[in-house]
């Protein structure tokens, strides 16, 4: 296995570092686990597609060496579908804000995922509109500060897994950047995973999150994330009262028994042409 | 060994916090650094080079 070091210097596009992220950003950390995942996953540059939408969390396909595209706000999922349905062959690893798919990407988001579109999706989850300066999202919590909420919001937020869960998909995961390890490894089983796979990822903006909302420093961000989330299987274990203000992370839901959408489209070409043949007969 | 890329450090001090052996610190000039009297406590856990969110310090094996 390469060091961090190494994957460095393989993946990342030449004069790329320092990146642009804010000091502390949870994006990096994010991205660094992505490259062991994909190193892991012994895949090769040109069978990988990293497609994002806009964000700062959506900078990061700029980065490495991968087919890339930075594409527009909410739209990420319509055009890594697009990508996957003219080349199915490829890997196409999406990646996108809290905002960009829950909010104006929302309705793509439960269309990709109800169609089971072999792609994996990446939520980077910082809670906040990074790049326009603080505006909440539907996956802000309750009570949060935002720009655009001076006196704390007051709409609950969105388990975007939950949705993903009740909107048909396949498979669903969550971690954080504190969790190096297992955030690697549930990238791992996502891009392994034949149909749609959404990873949650809760990542810090101590720009315009941590500040708004007084969290401090932003290795203290990660110190709430370590306090907050709890691996599956001691989840399991605990009953309401206990499950209260925190979250699940690891693997949380997949099945196998829903035949992913371009292998079900093959069988479309097939009939379709069968039919022609039937008809020159 | 740890090995810096200075120009990439934003010093946002994740690392300093989490070294569970307080080896690091970031310097008046905003940068991660070893503390001085600190140099040969570094038990290559690989924790900073893990949170790094700037890929500007790694941790490498003696010898390599
Ligand atoms: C159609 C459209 N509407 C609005 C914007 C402005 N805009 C850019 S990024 C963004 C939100 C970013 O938040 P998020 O998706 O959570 O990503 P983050 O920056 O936090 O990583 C918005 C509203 C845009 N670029 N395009
Ligand atoms: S504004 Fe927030 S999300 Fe954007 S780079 Fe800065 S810390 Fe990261
Ligand atoms: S490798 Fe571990 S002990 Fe050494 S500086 Fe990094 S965090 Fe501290």
């Amino acid at each position: 296995m390469k060091s961090m070091e190494e994957l460095v210097n393989v993946y990342f596009r030449p004069g790329r570092l320092p990146h642009l992220w804010c000091p502390g950003c949870g994006n990096g950390v994010i991205l660094g686990a992505l490259l062991k995942a994909i190193d892991a996953e012994g895949l090769e540059k040109d069978n990988v597609a990293i497609i994002s939408g806009i964000g700062c969390s959506s900078r990061a396909s700029g980065y490495v060496d991968f087919n890339t595209a930075n594409t527009l706000h909410g739209r990420a999922l319509p055009i890594s579908t697009g990508l996957k349905m003219a080349r199915p062959d490829l890997n196409v690893i999406t990646l996108s804000g809290d905002g960009d798919c829950s909010a104006i990407g929302g309705n793509h988001l439960i269309h990709a995922v109800r169609r089971n579109v072999g792609l994996t999706l990446v939520v980077f989850n910082n809670s906040i509109y990074g790049m326009t300066g603080g505006q909440y999202s539907p996956l802000t919590p309750i009570g949060s500060r935002a720009t655009t909420a001076p006196y704390l919001t007051i709409e609950p937020s969105f388990d975007i897994l939950a949705l993903a869960q009740a909107a048909g998909a396949t498979f669903t995961a969550r971690a954080t950047t504190y969790h190096v390890p297992v955030l690697v490894d549930v990238l791992r089983k996502g891009i392994r995973h034949d149909g749609f796979s959404i990873i949650e990822v809760v990542t810090g903006c101590p720009t315009n999150f941590g500040r708004q909302n007084k969290i401090g420093a932003p290795a203290l961000m990660m110190e709430w994330q370590k306090d907050h989330a709890v691996p599956r299987a001691a989840w399991e274990k605990l009953d309401d009262e206990a499950r209260r203000g925190k979250f699940p992370i690891g693997v949380l839901f997949e099945r196998t028994d829903e035949k992913e959408y371009t292998k079900a489209y093959d069988e479309i070409i097939e009939r379709a042409q069968a039919a022609k043949k039937e008809e020159t007969a | 060994m740890l090995k810096f890329y200075t120009e990439r450090c934003k010093g946002c001090g994740i690392c300093a916090y989490f070294c569970p052996r307080g080896v690091l610190e970031v310097t008046e000039l905003n940068k991660s650094a070893i503390k001085s009297g600190k140099e040969k406590d570094c038990i290559s856990c690989g924790q900073c080079e893990m949170r790094c969110p700037d890929f500007a310090i790694f941790v490498q094996k003696e010898g390599a």
